[in-house]
């Protein structure tokens, strides 16, 4: 089901004006608050009227300012998880995720997810009879989104859903919404503005900047030259899709696998086999012409530079194609001179192993070859 | 005629005082509840308007809005020609009793209600919409049972000043024992007549322990469904 989305609305000095399609999977909106990020959330779930606007899932259109049609949020089928869990503090656990699937009863015949599955997927069996008020910032998000994934959603917006949540709460509510992206079917569209969730997560990434849009594409790309908007330029980086070979148990490592070769990471409890997508930081990588000898750095890489980009500060960014993979790598312009870097030259990528964020690495979207 | 010693008169009194409150409060709980969600959640010219006209009757000389009530509903009133065409009539009644009660308590109910109302966080009222929830269903399903502690308050507020009105009852329906002298009235009667210190004194008491009682059962349902909500 693809969704097309084009709204114009105008705030006092704020205007917005986004107009993108969102495949199949999960679609990141990127940009630093302000962006227009929620507004475009708030609009697609039917909780603000935009001055101007189109909005159509699959065949059937749920906005049309040109048409006068505005379709009540209660009847988009659109789920919503917000930055805060907003459970009904008067409902347990288990009425809050049968709230939903009440309203949704008469549509029996729409295939959604069954609430076993959905309760086994989220680990949450052991809350069903607590009250809201007595559980965790993570484990009410966790709710959250099994009662909008139990309303039968064609659609779920996850607004910055881990924005309140400290760290180790996000690591365990990643691998969940990864495991949605992959198994439940439905479109995702994650507002976020941290590169490393987005490169985790997102098959498409849409950048808002100002209220427009700055960039569009499948995510690869768009990380790895860093169109992230002006602001987030330098956290540019290659998204690897690699495999589990194996733990160096001592030094605590995982050895991964692709196309370009062999990379030691800090250690991942993945088993071999599982298929990985590891985000490169460019800043991280360094470039050499030759292969270099006693070096700390564990991961070299073969290959070739593809292009070169100018970035702000006097920097550049070069993508390496390491036989089919491509990472990027950002230097300052003073070096790319004295290597003479041009498209073509050879090249050895080398990336120390620590500069992995073990937050940036998760499951593959897809099926990877190898 | 008991250990209270009160004369069947007085009984008549107290009887009629509770059953013209709880028929005022009652019949008050809805349009309390839409015009203190109307002022709560609704923008539109003319809300200050309707907020003045709820709140009249708090500052309005009690005997006022007890003439007011006469000349709207007595027989040759506007309202009140109109109802006697269908049988109903208030003048004199102790239904018009009720209805001044009503109006009296009006603004204390919608007040109570109205806060409790804005308290109720909005943006669990937007998500129970994307959920599938139509705005009437998260009104019962939601904000209802979310103020239901003010809601209750604004009910047992209201049922206590119907239980002491007295300016505007007596303005509209008089004081007719047996169909208008509600326990203020009643009082009010007793001490105009010599010999009756006794029983103003002991309706006095009654009614200090009915308005005490009310407010304790308010305090107490506004606690328990505190705690369910996690609250207290």
């Amino acid at each position: 089901m693809s969704l097309s989305v084009d709204l114009g609305l105008a705030r006092g000095a704020f205007r917005l004006d986004v107009t993108f399609t969102a495949p199949p999977g999960l679609t990141a909106l990127f940009g630093r608050s302000g962006s227009g990020k929620s507004t475009v959330i708030a609009c697609m779930a039917g909780l603000a009227r935009p001055d101007r606007g189109r909005l159509t899932l699959g065949d059937e259109t749920l906005l049309d300012t040109g048409r006068g049609l505005h379709v009540p949020a209660h009847r988009r089928r659109i789920g919503t998880v917000f930055q805060e869990a907003r459970l009904m503090p008067h409902l347990s656990v288990r009425q809050n995720l049968r709230y939903g699937r009440w309203f949704s009863r008469a549509r029996r015949d729409a295939d959604g997810l069954e609430p076993e599955a959905v309760i086994a997927l989220l680990g949450i069996g052991h809350l069903l009879d607590r009250r809201p008020t007595g559980l965790s910032g993570g484990e009410g998000q966790r709710v959250a989104i099994g009662r909008a994934l139990l309303s039968r959603p064609r659609l779920l917006l996850m607004d910055e859903p881990l924005a309140a949540l400290d760290a180790e709460r996000k690591a365990e509510i990643l691998p969940l919404i990864e495991r949605l992206r992959d198994a439940a079917g439905i479109p995702i569209v994650y507002v976020s503005h941290a590169v490393t969730e987005v490169a985790r997560l997102a098959n498409t990434i849409v950048v808002l900047e100002g209220g427009r849009v700055a960039a569009a594409g499948p995510a690869e790309g768009i990380l790895r030259r860093g169109e992230l908007g002006d602001f987030h330029a330098a956290e540019a980086g290659a998204l690897l899709d690699m495999v589990v070979e194996g733990q160096c148990s001592a030094s605590n490592l995982t050895r991964l696998s692709g196309r370009a070769g062999r990379l030691l990471v800090p250690h991942l409890t993945l088993a071999a086999g599982t298929g990985v997508r590891v985000h490169v930081p460019a800043r991280d990588v360094l470039l050499s012409l030759a292969d270099p000898v006693g070096l700390s750095a564990r991961n070299r890489l073969r290959g070739q530079v593809l292009a070169l980009h100018a970035l702000a500060e006097g920097t550049m960014l070069v993508e390496v194609d390491c036989y089919g993979a491509v990472l990027s790598a950002r230097l300052t312009r003073t070096s790319v001179a004295e290597l003479g870097l041009a498209a073509g030259t050879p090249v050895f990528a080398i990336v120390k192993s620590v500069a992995f964020d073990p937050a940036g690495m998760g499951r593959a979207a897809h099926a990877v070859e190898i | 005629m008991d250990r209270l010693g009160l004369t069947p008169d007085e009984w008549t009194a107290i009887a009629l005082s509770l059953r013209v409150a709880a028929v005022a409060t009652l019949a008050s709980l809805g349009p309390g509840l839409a015009v203190a969600w109307i002022l709560a959640r609704r923008r539109f010219p003319g809300r200050a308007l309707l907020d003045g006209l709820v709140h009249l009757p708090l500052i309005l000389p009690p005997v006022v809005t007890g003439y007011l009530l006469l000349l709207a509903f007595g027989r040759r009133g506007t309202f009140g020609a109109l109802l006697a065409d269908v049988g109903i009539v208030l003048s004199f009644r102790w239904t018009g009793a009720a209805l001044a009660c009503a109006v009296m308590g009006f603004p204390l109910m919608v007040r109570a209600m109205r806060l409790s109302l804005e308290a109720v966080d909005a943006r669990v009222e937007q998500a129970a919409a994307t959920l599938g929830a139509p705005p009437f269903a998260v009104f019962l399903t939601v904000t209802l049972p979310l103020a239901m502690p003010g809601v209750l308050a604004g009910a047992v507020l209201a049922f206590a000043k119907a239980m002491g009105e007295f300016g505007a009852t007596i303005t509209f329906v008089s004081n007719i024992p047996g169909e208008t002298q509600t326990l203020p009235s009643a009082i009010y009667t007793l001490t105009q007549v010599p010999g009756g210190e006794a029983g103003a004194l002991r309706l006095t008491l009654i009614s200090v322990a009915l308005s005490m009682g009310a407010l304790l059962v308010s305090e107490l349902l506004a606690r328990r469904l505190g705690r369910r909500l996690g609250a207290g």
